[in-house]
């Protein structure tokens, strides 16, 4: 009797019985919720007269979409107008997040300049930019700042090939004319004959020590095999400009104000962000690097360019590729002036017209998570790659 | 007496306003030019600005044929000023909103003040009574006219959901953060699977959730508020960042403090209320409150599914055909807003992360 209840004691006190225990209750809970909720939905939407599955991505769509960089129209799919939405999304988060780390690292160096003036404009910058919404932003730029231009005949220019007005920004098009592609394959090639170079110097200097100017010298190879070849075919390219025809520009490229107010309001607000990044990255090299490059003798920009630099990317990138994911995911507030992206066009105007919600916030939740998981899975191989020997 | 004797300060080219100026805007020639830059960049934006917004302005009306200056029309905002704070709330319960902020200020005032005692109380109070008296009188019962959420709007709203947001999404957050590190597989999977999920997508389509999966997930006639089927992404989202932040603090703990508090016997609950968790939060406490400024700012996105936010409502003000073309006004009145209380935030943040910095 006594070691009956002993034996008891030690079953139930004992650790990963207990474990088992909690997981055995925590996978029950969940797995009653999810059944709750996939019944309830089953029988909600067999009222709703709505059949579950991904048919309707096949189906017509029967609705225009204001920008696409692919082919489409109203009797195009569904799926297309995923496509389209998937294709805005990302190319206003690409324009975006190249301007961010221009502003961005212009600001966070200008924070760490020993000019006091600049320093205090590139605090005020990140302060006020951060500590406000940024939908408030984008609609300022939007409704206050776009919407309120001038119609295109009093058009703002600059040097007669760029213009803006309230229909959007107008910039000049590039033509590729006959024999262009030549030029192309040169590029290429030159591209390819450099990194060899790279590789070459770097393989020479581990042998010898001495050093070879690579980066000037392939420079020097890409731009003059491009103005020769250029020059040689008799310049193919040409620029298309923008024209004033009537009440609007006809030819170039049409930048829809929703682009250029979204692309600018991300860039702006992501940019106040970067330059606490880059900031930190560069404070976080500590003195004693610069102090001991000095006395080995090197000059200061080498001391930048091997010192300072290196040790501060490996601070800066990781965050840094936070900021660009959150920028991507901010460019879903294109809903809200109808810029036509992943959310508007698909969780918005498709969903409004197939009701297959759980199948469409699915699919552009995925988009995201995929984006976001993706991004998380390269910075943990740069984290490892970047690792210092003896490090934690 | 001779010279020697004499303290020899500095030369004169290092002291005062002169020596500041030479070593801070002209300590060589391209610092001096990136200051003259810089000065005719506060030159072009500052002066248009302060006419714009303060000289200019009008101020005194009730129309806006009353704008007559070349500046902002702030009689734009005054004239909407209930709408603004309270939104569509009944004019004749607004009391009701004053009270519950006086309520509010009064406990935070006390908190703030480092001399007074019984704080546990009032933070108690704050809790567990303070939300429970928001609800009846928010809301209306016990003898208080029913005011519907679809009324509710403006910088109330805002607060309403950022304060709501804030308050659970911390406890959700630090289960999650606990469950990701337990040492049992299953718990630990679905917390990680469950934070990353919601970290992973955007808070606009989890709003579209909100609005559009939540009702095909209740059973038939549960049909929820939309001002709750937002709280409740509003919440897990955050609760999720959150997470994170949390998970951090108690990564940064020594080892040694589990391994002591293991040592002296206490269960996993107790070695975690008692030990790890206040000394981690302690530690984490300037990111919990960059969450927060986050949540904050965040709350504006809930006017996409049609709830009259603080920015929703001057967006609608906005479009009122008495006031058109007054967005301006708006956007610079509500940025001044959002700021003041996003700086402030960061600010007490600062205060406190040197007020705990013991110099570790």
């Amino acid at each position: 009797m006594e070691t009956d209840k002993s034996k008891i004691g030690t079953f139930i006190f004992n650790r990963s019985v207990q474990g088992a225990f909690y997981q055995l209750i925590t996978l029950g809970l969940v797995a009653l919720g999810i059944y709750y909720i996939v019944t309830n939905t089953a029988r909600n939407m067999l009222e709703r007269g709505l059949a579950s599955g991904f048919h309707f991505l096949g189906v017509e769509s029967q609705f225009d979409i204001g920008m696409t960089l692919i082919e489409y129209s109203p009797t195009s799919t569904y799926f297309d107008s995923f496509i389209v939405g998937l294709l805005n999304t990302l190319l206003v988060a690409g324009i975006g997040i190249l301007f961010a780390t221009i502003i961005g690292f212009t600001v966070g160096i200008m924070r760490l300049s020993s000019n006091w003036l600049i320093a205090k404009i590139a605090e005020t910058y990140v302060e006020i930019l951060r500590n406000i919404p940024l939908l408030l932003q984008i609609f300022f730029w939007y409704f206050a700042v776009l919407r309120a231009l001038p119609k295109p005949k009093q058009s703002l220019e600059l040097y007669d090939s760029f213009f803006l007005n309230n229909r959007g920004l107008f910039i000049p098009d590039t033509v590729f004319g006959e024999g262009s592609s030549i030029i192309f394959y040169l590029l290429w090639l030159t591209i390819i004959i450099s990194i060899g170079i790279f590789i070459w110097a770097k393989r020479r200097q581990n042998r010898t020590g001495e050093r070879f100017p690579a980066f000037y010298v392939s420079i020097a190879l890409i731009l003059g095999t491009f103005l020769i070849s250029l020059a040689a075919t008799g310049f193919p390219v040409s620029f298309e400009y923008p024209e004033l025809k009537g009440f609007n520009f006809k030819g170039g490229v049409k930048l829809i104000p929703e682009l250029v107010a979204l692309t600018f309001a991300l860039a702006m607000y992501t940019a106040s962000f970067i330059a606490e990044v880059v900031r930190g990255g560069i404070m976080a090299v500590s003195k004693g690097q610069t102090e001991a490059a000095k006395s080995v003798g090197l000059k200061q920009n080498l001391i930048l360019r091997l010192i300072i630099i290196p040790q501060a990317l490996r601070v800066i990138v990781p965050p840094l590729t936070n900021q660009y994911l959150n920028l991507t995911k901010n460019s879903s507030l294109a809903a809200a002036i109808a810029y036509p992206d992943l959310v508007l066009v698909f969780a918005g105007t498709a969903l409004m017209q197939t009701g297959q919600a759980i199948e469409i916030i699915g699919m552009v939740m995925g988009v995201y998570l995929f984006l976001s998981l993706f991004t998380s899975l390269i910075m943990n191989l740069f984290n490892r790659f970047m690792k210092v020997d003896g490090e934690r | 007496m001779s010279l020697a004797n004499k303290e020899i300060g500095p030369p004169v080219i290092e002291l005062g306003v002169m020596g500041w100026l030479r070593k801070n805007l002209f300590s060589n020639w391209y610092n001096s030019l990136l200051t003259i830059f810089g000065v005719y960049l506060l030159y072009i934006l500052i002066p248009p600005l302060v006419n714009w917004i303060f000289l200019d302005a009008n101020f005194v009306g009730s129309t806006r044929d009353d704008c007559t200056n070349e500046g902002a029309c702030w009689i734009f905002i005054r004239q909407n000023i209930k709408l603004i704070f309270y939104g569509l709330y009944p004019t004749e319960e607004l009391w009701r909103i004053n009270f519950v902020y006086l309520i509010l200020f009064i406990s935070g005032v006390y908190l703030l003040i480092p001399e007074l005692k019984y704080k546990g109380w009032v933070g108690a109070f704050l809790l567990i009574i303070f939300p429970i008296i928001c609800v009846i009188m928010l809301s209306g019962g016990l003898g208080l006219e029913a005011v519907e959420t679809r009324l509710w709007g403006g910088l109330f709203l805002t607060l309403v959901i950022a304060g709501v947001g804030i308050v659970l999404s911390l406890p959700i957050g630090v289960m999650l953060a606990l469950g990701r590190r337990s040492k049992l597989p299953v718990v630990s999977i679905l917390c990680t699977i469950f934070i990353e999920i919601w970290r992973g997508v955007p808070l606009i389509t989890v709003l579209f959730m909100a609005s559009n999966m939540f009702p095909l997930f209740m059973p038939e006639g549960v049909n929820f508020d939309k001002l709750i089927r937002a709280l409740i992404g509003v919440m897990f989202f955050s609760a999720a960042y959150l997470a994170e932040v949390v998970r951090g603090g108690l990564q940064a703990m020594p080892k040694g403090q589990y391994e002591a508090s293991q040592a002296v016997g206490l269960t996993y609950w107790r070695m975690m209320t008692l030990v790890i968790l206040p000394q981690s939060l302690k530690m984490v406490i300037p990111a919990i409150i960059g969450s927060f400024i986050a949540i904050f700012k965040d709350t504006t996105l809930v006017l996409v599914i049609g709830l009259f936010d603080f920015l929703g409502i001057i967006q609608f003000v906005g479009t009122n055909p008495d006031w058109l073309g007054f967005s301006h006004e708006g956007y610079v009145f509500a940025a001044a807003v959002f700021w003041v209380f996003c700086y402030a935030m960061s600010w007490y943040s600062q205060r406190l992360e040197k007020k705990l910095d013991t110099g570790r």
